[in-house]
């Protein structure tokens, strides 16, 4: 485990932000931390960024008692983020990559390696203020990464990308993740969590409601419906209900009576009609969240 | 630490990389130098010597009563009509007409000119004819003329301070007094200065909401640390180029002036006769200036404001941090800077009395407030402070600023992280008791 989130309690002043979070955050997996907003994701962050602390609790990072030094081991990109706008960027990219504890010299290479590979080798002596927003975006991308951190804790780092510097941050992130960097993902949107995401915790009102690996989580939320599409006539049957019917496309979502039988209702299927197409329905992550925001009410 | 000092770099580089602050070391010692030098250059340039006739119809004037050094005079017998129409064409700036009986209606003076008359001339001709006319008065009542010139005299007076053990030395009130209001306003000034640059530094890093990235990297206080030190040092930075700036410039007007001819005149008068040099020397405002110098322990008053300006500063820009990371924008902030302003203000307000009379019981209280200290010591400190209430107003100031920074630490921290919400000073008392 990189992270082990242990009974953590965040309280301010008029609310309670985080009320017993306990949270196991794999090595090299992209973990999505999810939950509307104002469940407590930020609070969560900030105390593994040790902006804040928290008021009951622990989080070990990698085995140890989070303190000070781990700072240098993990890289953040907070969802409201900026830069010195009058500095230029390579002036901004040193200093904050020094803050992370690298010495001039090694930041310097890895900045040019970054600068050669992203393809912005004259921006280096360019202010921030002439930068667009996708150029700003990159630039905060390799501040976030640039000490090689072993956890890298991304909020939202999707939002006001362009499709085309999204593919980019898609691609980099699954880059990382190869080279053994944890991922922590902070996000509301739901396709980037099927298509990224190992495991995921969904956090509502201050506490973890929901957490597992993608699959096991998915499998959990099985309705056992099946999308079938056929030619004659169907009917209800012992074996399954029709949850909606399209006869003139010949289509229909059915629900198993008793779990895990499947074969019982395509032998009652093909009794009726003939049958083209057999297919589970996969419960999206979207409907997950969803259904349990609405559940934990 | 070390990040404390990137933190410094940063803050440090970025400001004095900025075109506003080379004009600011420049322009000022250009003015300070300029307030000194255009009037001396102004003096020793206009010394066209203005040519005046006198229709003296009392009779009472000869040519050896009319000496000015700025005035030529001459005296004149022609009808008031024909001089109204001809002294400008003879070239002359004015002619002035005496009536005879001068004597008893001495206001009845006229001098006509082309162009409005300029008052130092206006005052030299009325300064001559006053002169002549008194000696006549003096002369008919009785008093002889050798008995005016001798009532003629000056009064100037030597102050001295002695101190407990009796040592003597030769002091100047009025260029305490210069040094005092000089250093108390350079306080002034700079505290307001640097401490708004720290705040608007703080609002800056939040506004461009680069902050949360930052303190992930950095606690909170020692960003805030780095960038009060930071500015500091830029205002460090300032001062030294505005005291090494001045010195070259003046080094160069004064070089321009002593090589104008009356400045070598008074050289030679200086190398022939000893006893007039030293009463040149006396009357020249250099003498004050060089007995200042001379009364005043440089090393205590240069310590005095490297001490006060550093703690002073730190204080007050401390609070000025907690105000910045409470709000979001300049505008925003102003409601609260007047809270940190006010004190300032008012240290520099209790400086004026404290400069009139630097041993008073408020004068005493003012220097020992770590508030209003800063300002009102080094107001006193040219007057001669006794030790023990030197030490006490340092200490006082230096416990004024670890509570302030305490306070302001606690401010920050939650400050910068709060957006979106209208911040009260009830708001920000009740974030000094959040914990971590």
């Amino acid at each position: 485990m990189i992270l082990s989130i242990q009974q953590v309690v965040k309280r301010y002043a008029d609310h309670t932000a985080l009320a017993g979070v306990s949270l196991e955050i794999p090595k090299g997996q992209i973990f999505g931390l999810l939950g509307p907003n104002g469940a407590g994701k930020t609070s969560l962050i900030r105390i593994i960024n040790q902006i804040t602390a928290p008021d009951e609790g622990q989080v070990l990072f990698d085995g140890e008692l989070l303190q000070p030094k781990h700072v240098e081991q993990i890289g953040y990109l907070p969802e409201e983020r900026g830069l010195y706008k009058k500095m230029k960027v390579g002036d901004q990219l040193m200093y904050l990559a020094q803050l992370k504890g690298l010495s001039k010299a090694e930041a310097q290479s890895r900045l040019k390696d970054w600068f050669i590979r992203l393809d912005i080798k004259d921006w280096w002596y360019k202010p921030v203020d002439d930068l667009s927003k996708g150029m700003q975006q990159k630039t905060q991308f390799i501040a976030t990464v640039v000490h090689e951190p072993k956890l890298l804790i991304l909020d939202e780092p999707f939002s006001g990308f362009d499709p085309i510097n999204a593919n980019m941050l898609k691609d980099e992130i699954l880059a990382l993740k190869e080279r053994g960097t944890t991922i922590l993902f902070s996000t509301h949107r739901m396709e980037s969590v099927e298509e990224l995401c190992d495991s995921i915790a969904l956090i509502n009102h201050s506490q973890v409601v929901l957490t597992g690996e993608k699959e096991e989580v998915r499998n959990r939320f099985k309705q056992h419906a099946f999308e079938v599409s056929y030619s004659g006539e169907l009917e209800e049957s012992k074996a399954f209900d029709i949850i909606s019917i399209a006869p003139e496309k010949n289509k229909a979502v059915i629900k198993l009576t008793e779990p895990n039988q499947t074969n019982k209702a395509i032998a009652a299927l093909i009794k009726q009609v003939d049958l083209f197409e057999f297919k589970e329905v996969i419960p999206s992550f979207n409907d997950i969240f969803i259904q349990v925001v609405a559940e934990t009410k | 630490m070390n990040k404390i000092l990137l933190v410094i770099q940063r803050e440090y580089l970025t400001r004095i990389q900025k075109k506003s602050f080379w004009v600011a070391s420049l322009l000022g010692p250009i003015l300070i130098t300029a307030i000194y030098a255009v009037p001396i250059w102004l003096a020793t340039q206009d010394k066209e010597v203005k040519r005046i006739e006198i229709l003296d119809e009392s009779g009472l004037f000869q040519m050896s009563d009319l000496v000015d050094k700025e005035v030529e005079f001459k005296l004149v017998k022609k009808p008031v009509s024909d001089l109204k129409s001809s002294f400008t064409k003879e070239g002359y700036a004015a002619f002035v007409h005496l009536p005879k009986d001068l004597l008893t209606h001495s206001k009845d003076i006229k001098i006509y000119s082309e162009k409005n008359l300029s008052l130092p001339l206006k005052s030299s001709i009325e300064r001559v004819i006053e002169k002549k006319v008194r000696a006549i008065l003096m002369k008919d009542a009785g008093i002889a003329s050798e008995v005016y010139e001798k009532t003629q005299i000056e009064v100037s007076s030597e102050t001295i301070t002695v101190s407990e053990k009796g040592d003597e030395t030769s002091s100047s009130s009025g260029g305490a007094m210069i040094l005092a209001g000089v250093m108390g306003m350079l306080l002034y000034v700079t505290l307001l200065l640097y401490g708004s640059q720290v705040m608007n530094g703080v609002i800056e890093e939040k506004s461009s909401r680069i902050i949360e990235v930052i303190i992930s990297s950095i606690k909170p206080y020692q960003l805030m640390l780095g960038k009060i030190l930071g500015v500091g040092m830029v205002g460090l930075t300032q001062f030294l180029l505005w005291i090494v700036l001045t010195i070259g410039l003046s080094q160069v007007a004064s070089k321009f002036y002593s090589a104008n001819p009356m400045q070598q005149k008074v050289e030679q008068i200086k190398k022939g006769d000893p006893e007039v040099a030293k009463k040149i020397e006396d009357a020249s405002p250099m003498a004050e200036v060089t007995k200042v110098i001379e009364s005043t322990n440089i090393p205590l008053m240069v310590g005095g404001f490297l001490f006060y300006f550093l703690f002073g500063y730190l204080l007050y820009s401390s609070l000025f941090a907690a105000i910045g990371s409470a709000v979001e924008s300049a505008a925003e902030a102003q409601q609260f800077t007047f809270i940190v302003m006010l004190p300032i203000i008012l240290a520099f307000i209790m400086a004026q009395f404290t400069l009139q009379d630097p041993d008073s019981p408020m004068a005493f209280w003012a220097s020992m407030i770590p508030f209003t200290s800063p300002i009102n010591m080094m107001v006193r400190l040219p007057y001669g402070v006794p030790m023990w209430e030197l030490a006490t107003s340092m200490i006082l100031l230096v416990v004024g600023f670890l509570g302030c920074s305490w306070i302001s630490a606690r401010i920050y921290r939650v400050g910068i992280l709060m957006y979106g919400k209208k911040i009260t000073v009830k708001e920000m008392a009740k974030w000094l008791f959040y914990k971590g």
